[in-house]
């Protein structure tokens, strides 16, 4: 028995190892944005950019600005200062751009952000924020590594300029940050929860594996040993 | 106690039922790992009917609402997105649970005679498992969902003659839109789950009147006491009922980790184009289902169309499930277990194993010229492994089978 499961480990190991080689194919280096979602400073660093740069076109709609106070201990005032229009506080985030001037000055209407971390990843959306180079002829005179053509502007430009390039990658960062945050607000509490459901799961199994040697002992040495 | 379970018993066969199917249900002492997941895919059965119900009471099943039901699941109900997440990670547990339950099978000759109905029940509950997974995967209406659905029905267009007609009917319109969701909605919610819990009560029932096969392969109820109880068994309850606690308490460990700290697990268990909600005018550049479709969608792929039609590559990939219910009948062996085959046998169930794993993988790749190659191969593997069984299950030495369960 164990040497049929050391044989279909190898086997698999074997198998995964050549799927591994076949895998590797991806031609965008994507920078990894290191982003830690328990650091609520950056968090709240985050959100404040995300209002004054980004919530302008984008919308993330699936979120409330008060949800954002509560997830991340803001005080009424402070959520009040998130919001730029005559939206109130239990509102879902949406863009004050309209379709028709969205149309006609960039193109296309700017996606809702609401799932862009959990659909393209962190990874993505920092190295794309990165990535905007100069390019003459395009509308905004600037394109993007990561998605070629994109009719968005450079609008952290100023940020890019004004700090320096620490700074201005934190900055990235903690935008990168809160739309993680954004794309699943139950990431707050589910690995916390995650570490107590498994403390409580450990000890079962301790106890479980007892009561099943204990019931046992009657197969091995007591009434239901093998009998003749 | 006594005077009510008199009671009972008078106007219902409750103590017999208990005796009968566990307190002097005798089962081989031997049972090892591979014997847990039978216990698991119930358990995993009853929490997808659960979280399900659960679900059910907040999921609207509308084009225009059902993504953003999801995500208000996910972010308005208490506790909602857990129940989400136990639901997703349930939906491949159950497969995880399933492949190991079948490999089992196919590891000890438990299809074989006098079980092959257990063996049949079983692969109906399997594809109907994958029917009910399907669509589920088509509730969220996510791209995936509608891409993935819009593939897979597109192949009931290639059966000839009444393809394009079937396809109507099927969708109920002429692309998957609200009344295919709504369909399937119900399907899932009531008509396949309700067949699935019979079925499982059939397997269960077929189970108990033969009984369970074991590790070594021998009938335990050749060798009886003189109480007529099988010298090798003992009752399933309290032995196996404790045991199997152990085992849903590790399953659980293991499903706990995956629900709370990689509940998409890097897009395998939730694809990340199915976070973009369905867009019909917008086809994203590769679709693939789920890992546990994968093996047949790869069997799908490999076989090249003819005359311009898919219909023979849906073939291939329906006769690579239905293949499976020959199984007791293509295995020649006199022997049941893997511990006293040829072989020969090992061999090809390795392969068997191989190729499967490879065509699950290959299905989840874009087609390229070595891809479609390697899948061609495996493909050939896998039904080589059948075709092949009756030759290759008469040749070579089996080990001479003990009397008794070796332990």
């Amino acid at each position: 028995m164990k040497k049929l499961i050391n044989k279909t480990l190898v086997a698999l190991t074997a198998a995964s190892l050549s799927f591994g080689v076949l895998a590797a194919s991806s031609n965008i280096k994507l920078e990894s944005a290191n982003t830690d979602i328990n650091d609520k400073t950056s968090l709240v660093n985050g959100a404040k950019l995300f209002m004054n740069y980004c919530a302008g076109c984008h919308s993330i709609e699936f979120m409330r600005y008060n949800r954002i106070g509560q997830d991340l201990g803001l005080s009424d005032e402070q959520v009040n200062d998130l919001i730029f229009d005559d939206k109130k506080p239990g509102d879902p985030i949406t863009s004050s751009i309209s379709e028709e001037g969205a149309k006609k000055w960039f193109g296309n209407v700017p996606p809702d952000l609401s799932l862009v971390s959990r659909s393209k990843g962190v990874d993505w959306i920092y190295t794309y924020l990165k990535g905007f180079y100069e390019e003459k002829g395009r509308i905004f005179g600037v394109n993007n590594t990561v998605l070629a053509n994109a009719s968005m502007p450079d609008v952290l430009w100023e940020i890019k300029q004004s700090k320096s390039e620490d700074a201005y990658n934190q900055d990235v960062r903690d935008i990168t940050n809160f739309l993680d945050y954004v794309g699943e607000p139950a990431k707050l509490v589910r690995t916390s929860l995650g570490y107590k459901v498994l403390g409580f799961l450990f000890v079962l199994f301790v106890l479980s594996y007892l009561l099943k040697k204990e019931y046992w002992k009657d197969v091995k040495y007591g009434k239901w040993r093998a009998r003749d | 106690m006594d005077n009510n379970k008199n009671w009972i018993d008078q106007r219902f066969p409750l103590t017999k039922v208990w005796n009968e199917h566990l307190a002097e249900y005798y089962t081989p002492r031997n049972f090892n790992f591979w014997y847990f997941f039978g216990s698991l895919a119930i358990l995993v059965l009853v929490m997808q009917l659960l979280t399900g119900i659960f679900l059910t009471m907040h999921y609207k099943p509308d084009e225009t609402q059902a993504f953003a039901s999801v995500e208000y699941i996910m972010r308005d109900v208490d506790w909602g997105w857990l129940i989400r997440y136990m639901h997703s990670t349930g939906a491949s547990a159950f497969f995880v649970v399933i492949y190991l339950h079948m490999y089992r099978g196919l590891l000890y000759g438990s299809y074989k005679a006098p079980r092959e109905l257990i063996w049949i029940l079983g692969m109906v509950l399997y594809i109907v498992l994958m029917a009910e997974a399907f669509m589920g995967y088509v509730l969220p209406w996510g791209q995936m969902s509608y891409w993935g659905a819009q593939v897979i029905i597109s192949l009931f267009g290639s059966v000839p003659v009444v393809g394009p007609d079937l396809l109507v009917w099927i969708l109920g319109d002429y692309a998957v839109g609200d009344a295919a969701l709504n369909r399937f909605f119900a399907l899932h919610v009531i008509a396949l789950p309700l067949i699935l819990v019979v079925l499982v009560f059939l397997h269960i029932v077929a189970l108990h009147t033969v009984g369970s096969n074991n590790p070594d392969g021998i009938e335990i109820k050749k060798n009886k006491d003189k109480d007529g109880i099988p010298k090798d068994g003992i009752p399933f309850h309290p032995y196996y009922s404790v045991k199997d606690i152990v085992g849903v308490v590790v399953f659980l460990i293991i499903f706990s980790a995956v629900v709370f700290f990689s509940p998409a697990l890097n897009g395998y268990f939730l694809e990340h184009a199915n976070f973009v909600e369905a867009n019909p005018l917008k086809t994203p550049e590769h679709i693939a289902p789920l890992w546990y479709l994968t093996p047949f969608y790869s069997v799908l792929r490999a076989i090249p169309p003819l005359f311009g039609s898919q219909f023979p590559g849906v073939l291939a990939m329906f006769a690579a499930l239905f293949i499976l219910f020959a199984l007791p009948w293509l295995d020649r062996s006199k022997v049941k277990s893997i511990r006293y085959r040829s072989a020969p046998y090992k061999v090809a169930l390795g392969i068997f194993v191989i190729s499967f794993i490879w065509l699950g993988y290959l299905g989840m790749q874009p087609v390229t010229e070595l891809n479609a190659l390697l899948a061609r191969i495996f493909t050939a593997a896998y039904f080589g492994f059948f075709i092949l069984m009756p030759w290759f299950t008469s040749i070579g030495e089996t080990k001479p089978v003990p009397e008794r369960l070796t332990e």
